[in-house]
């Protein structure tokens, strides 16, 4: 049993750096081609991206126990925070990208 | 039931997985770049709320709902608002902001967390100890960027800085070796490690020249990557864990990018080598006869008015005075009158790369009128006059001429091979890099000082009823 544990482990780990490692890669792709002129709205899109932590800060939030305050108070303002990030991220992408589009009328 | 309802999540993050990477990849291509983002926040909308409603563990599912819920519309409220008051100059900033607010929020997860696990947990120990790190240092660093985009903070540099930082680093680097290995230690080491990495970013930040920030807000996004990354191997998440790595390495190469396009590398970024040579270059050695000439508002009008070329080169003084519309009014004024007008956009003008396009954009100038940095130069030979609004070392011939200048070798906006120059600035004060510019002593050039916003609604009344 132990060692099925261990190897379960052992194949989570492996799997997990191999989606590290191609992930790497494919953001050098994927940015390598920009125009400089998008630049600031693709920092800004992948801004809101990472954004994604906030998914953590749900699973701490849900997973406080009622009496817990300290996890209660930190979790709240970790998914308020990150909610912030994902959010604005993704509206001032939009405002700036929206501004792109009329030039080309 | 428990099974499956894991499954649901596991494909609905690996559906968030492949918008995030769609969307980045839209976002490098001008066409596809507004769906893209909106892609990319449809599969975060499904990712958010899966976990809400199908996150398991030990066949538990999420409580406290009610919060969760709470503190999403309050973030979405609260962040769609501030989105859209935001002014176009202000960009940069808001995009610090909120950097270091998923900093924060990766801080937070962390703290929390740490307590939750027992020694010999190692792998997640490594993952909590590195996001509560990283996460710190992006947040603390993003605010002090922040401040210094807007005035707030000055550049403060103290002898030694270098190695203090080194220092502290590996301090904490320790201390979070002593966390990892031994989770129960006295809370007292956690705190001091959390206010070392508040430190730390502050330190990291402060020193670096103003013009730089966007290279650095660039690098702690990246930096704010990893910390979502880390907590994806903390839950086996994937779709944080993709999430954080592409941007983590996108970022990266988006930061390599922005310092190629000033010629530059990072680590002289980071170290900032303009305050250590930059007095061998306070006087410009072509120049001994360090006169300019001031030119008067009519002059400049006539002198536009008949010209058949004009080309205007915008700055960071443009941004600040926030006067792309009075530009955009110039251009039509000029055109009316038959005048041929076009901009010139050096790569890195502004505070971030595109920040002129965005902001020219935003004032409904037509696209086809910018010109990238080697259209232009191949065109300033046949244009008669060139207004450089608040752009200095962008326009600094001392890149291609001056072997001891800081900014040698930095591709220029070659403006002097047009007829007339007029550069319109606040002061003859040096641009960020601290240089001197030879181009405002040349017998072409003529000085026309004020705030640009102001200067070009004259310029603008004055050819409107003054000439002809």
């Amino acid at each position: 049993m132990e060692d099925t544990i261990k190897m379960l482990t052992h194949a989570i780990t492996i799997q997990t750096v191999y989606v590290v490692v191609l992930m790497i890669f494919l953001g050098i792709e994927v940015i390598s081609n920009v125009p400089s002129i998008l630049h600031t709205p693709l920092m800004s899109g992948a801004n809101a991206i990472h954004g994604v932590i906030v998914v953590g800060a749900i699973i701490v939030l849900g997973k406080a126990e009622p009496t817990n305050y300290a996890a209660l108070v930190f979790g709240f303002l970790a998914v308020f925070l990150g909610t912030l990030n994902v959010v604005g991220g993704f509206v001032v992408t939009d405002r700036m990208l929206e501004m792109f589009k009329k030039r080309t009328k | 039931m428990n099974i499956s309802s894991f499954e649901i999540l596991s494909l609905l993050y690996l559906i968030g997985s492949v918008t995030f990477i769609l969307g980045l990849k839209m976002l490098s291509h001008p066409d596809s770049a507004r769906r893209g983002n909106t892609i990319a926040a449809v599969g975060m909308g499904i990712v958010i709320f899966g976990t809400i409603f199908l996150y398991s563990e030990n066949g538990n599912f999420l409580n406290n709902k009610t919060l969760i819920f709470v503190a999403l519309l309050l973030g979405t409220i609260i962040g769609t608002r501030a989105a859209k008051v935001v002014q176009m100059t202000q960009m940069p900033e808001m995009v610090s902001i909120f950097n270091g607010m998923g900093g924060a929020c990766a801080a937070l997860i962390g703290m929390i967390e740490i307590h939750h696990v027992q020694s010999g947990e190692t792998s997640r120990l490594v993952a909590i100890t590195a996001g509560l790190i990283i996460g710190t240092i992006s947040f603390s660093g993003s605010m002090v960027a922040w401040g210094k985009l807007n005035g707030r903070f000055k550049d403060k540099t103290f002898p030694f800085q270098q190695y203090i930082n080194i220092g502290m680093m590996l301090v904490i680097l320790a201390l979070g070796a002593v966390i990892i290995f031994s989770p129960n230690v006295h809370p007292s080491v956690l705190y001091i490690e959390l206010n070392l990495c508040i430190l730390y970013g502050v330190l990291f930040v402060l020193p670096i020249g103003g013009a730089d920030m966007p290279v650095v807000i660039s690098l702690l996004n990246s930096f704010t990557g990893v910390a979502a990354a880390c907590g994806g191997f903390l839950y086996d998440n994937k779709a944080m864990l993709t999430g954080g790595i592409l941007v983590g390495s996108a970022g990266t190469i988006l930061t390599i990018l922005m310092c190629k396009a000033m010629n530059r590398s990072l680590t002289n970024v980071l170290i900032g080598s303009f305050s250590s040579n930059s007095s061998a270059n306070t006087s410009s050695p072509d120049n001994p006869d360090e006169h300019y000439k001031e030119v008067s508002m009519n002059d400049v009008a006539v002198m536009m008015t008949y010209a058949k070329k004009v080309m205007i080169v915008p700055g960071y003084g443009l941004a600040v005075a926030q006067a792309q519309h009075s530009c955009h009014d110039l251009e039509k004024t000029l055109e009316e009158k038959g005048v041929e007008v076009r901009y010139a956009i050096h790569p890195v003008a502004g505070r971030m790369p595109g920040h002129m396009n965005v902001l020219l954009a935003e004032a409904d100038v037509d696209y086809s009128k910018l010109l990238e940095m080697d259209d232009a130069n191949t065109q300033f030979s046949t244009t008669d006059v060139v207004m450089i609004l608040g752009a200095n070392d962008v326009v600094n011939p001392a890149a291609k001429n001056d072997k001891s200048s800081p900014i040698y070798g930095m591709p220029i906006l070659e403006v002097e091979t047009a007829k007339n120059v007029i550069v319109n600035k606040r002061s003859m004060s040096a641009g960020y890099a601290g240089v001197s510019n030879g181009l405002f002593y040349q017998p072409k050039t003529s000085m026309l000082f004020g705030d640009a916003k102001t200067v070009l609604q004259e310029l603008v009344n004055e050819i409107k009823h003054n000439v002809n």
